[in-house]
């Protein structure tokens, strides 16, 4: 039996994150601060400091820049990492789809934050959701142990030989990124075992000189690309279950795969969340069991690739759904909300609603999800916008 | 295994003579072989060569000097407007 050397200890989101690049090795680092994410790369620069992290630190002058040096970093074959929130993964967004396009299994970090304006610093998941398109792998974390090990766990699957995707980690800001909770810091040979270094097969390598970022025609193989990206992401589906099975195993950990269920197998309504207001949910499901309601809550924890599938075999036998979202699409509803109705479109005809929530940090209480469980009982399905002042 | 856009067909292979509307020319008799020319030029299409006869004396005949490719020289002028004695001449492609 191999001594493990786990560390039991309390710390916030941003520090939780920062120890899970640490343990999956990353070697290279750029970014550009921003409020909630500053304290992560904060972090990381403390540690390459004291050498207690063997990497390079990059300062650059925007979040598109941080990408671009990460993006190139990673081209050599090189673990990259970098981390943002809010308006500077906007800024990010054309580099996100390079990343992607070019097959760079690079692991981000984004805490949630509301996008101006007004200008607001609070959770709201609307500036990931905004990046739904540019083919990366989206996971939301519940918890600062989860985000740490996100992130390792995030690694593991992008690097994957039949994946090769980049994955976004995120954390609520504040909820998660400046609250301290108890986080077990992982033995790092453990870590080492599952996580093996990164053997990029097609990386800068001077002696064997490729071109990178060229251009192709109509009848070229772009279009195959682009397809090869959408293949990969539903191959993702069966990587992310192994591999979250293999961590839950080595670690004693309870990770879903790609949907984490509470109190699901009987139920008759259930409630689906991503982030943390899935915790506030789990609190309520447990009450209205008491009073004997059978409700149950499906927390998303990858909405990229979305779990198709599972929301298919979770909602089989379920009479009602309420699907809350801490984002919007101006003009329809909330974005996870559109996804599980068009997964159950033509196999499961029950009333699905749309519950907006929480939208730039709005406190989303007990009594709100209360409401929600209670409009989901009356098996309505409509768009409801939850503790919305009357303002005019 | 996955797609990855990476290209093994070198530029070399697509020249961009045609994109010129405007031609540089060295005149080597005044040119002191600073290297100016080779250094601005955006896209790489400014080579050097081994000493040259037609150099203005016989100390500069020894020297390295820039030879236009003018496969790839795109005739964005940034060499003549650099070149610090003014020893490149822009004119226009003439289409015979």
């Amino acid at each position: 039996m191999k001594s493990v050397t786990e560390f039991k200890t309390i710390m916030t989101g941003n520090d939780a994150v920062a120890y899970g690049a640490k343990l999956a090795r990353v070697k290279f680092i750029s970014a550009y601060p921003i409020t909630p994410q500053t304290t992560i790369v904060e972090k990381l620069a403390s540690m390459i400091a004291n050498d207690e992290l063997d990497a390079k630190y990059v300062e650059v002058e925007s979040e598109h820049s941080a990408l671009a040096a990460v993006f190139a970093s990673e081209l050599t074959g090189v673990r990259s990492y970098t981390a943002t929130s809010s308006h500077g993964l906007l800024y990010m967004h054309e580099m996100l789809h390079w990343v992607s396009g070019q097959r760079l299994p690079i692991v981000m970090s984004v805490v949630n934050r509301a996008i101006g304006p007004p200008w607001n610093i609070w959770a709201d998941q609307s500036d990931t959701i905004n990046q739904r398109d540019t083919g990366w792998m989206q996971v939301y974390s519940e918890s600062n142990q989860e985000a740490m090990d996100t992130i390792i766990m995030g690694y593991k699957i992008a690097e994957n030989s039949e994946v090769m995707l980049p994955l976004m980690s995120m954390e609520d800001a504040f909820i998660l990124s400046h609250t301290s909770e108890p986080v077990t810091l992982r033995d790092q040979d453990l870590i080492n075992e599952y996580l093996p270094d990164l053997d990029l097969k097609f990386r800068i390598d001077i002696g064997n000189p490729m071109g990178y970022g060229s251009y192709d025609t109509p009848d070229g193989t772009f279009m195959e690309l682009k397809k090869d990206m959408v293949d990969s992401m539903k191959k993702a589906v069966r990587v992310i279950k192994d591999e979250t099975e293999k961590f839950n195993q080595m670690f004693d950990t309870n990770y879903g795969g790609l949907v984490e269920r509470y109190r699901m197998d009987d139920a008759d309504y259930a409630l689906i969340a991503m982030g943390t207001v899935a915790s506030t949910a789990r609190f309520v499901v447990d009450k209205l069991r008491e009073k004997g309601l059978n409700i149950g809550l499906i927390r998303i924890r990858y909405f990229r690739p979305f779990p198709y599938d599972d929301i298919l075999e979770d909602l089989k036998n379920i009479k009602a759904a309420g699907v809350i979202d801490r984002s919007v699409s101006f003009g329809y509803a909330g974005a996870t909300y559109s996804e599980i109705v068009s997964a159950l479109y033509g196999k499961i005809n029950i009333p699905v609603s749309s519950f907006i929530v929480g939208i730039g940090g709005r406190d989303v209480r007990i009594e709100d999800i209360e409401k929600i469980a209670d409009t989901v009982r009356n098996e309505s399905s409509g768009v409801y916008w939850i503790n919305v002042k009357k303002v005019i | 295994m996955v797609l990855v856009p990476v290209s093994t067909v070198s530029t070399r292979n697509h020249p961009t003579d045609s994109w010129r509307i405007q031609r540089p020319t060295i005149q080597y008799d005044k040119c002191i072989r600073c290297m100016i020319c080779w250094k601005y030029c955006p896209d790489n299409a400014i080579e050097i060569e081994n000493g040259d006869e037609s150099a203005p004396n016989e100390r500069i005949a020894k020297m390295e000097y820039p030879v236009i490719n003018y496969s790839f020289c795109k005739g964005c002028g940034i060499c003549a407007n650099e070149c610090p004695e003014k020893c490149i001449d822009m004119e226009f492609e003439v289409i015979e």
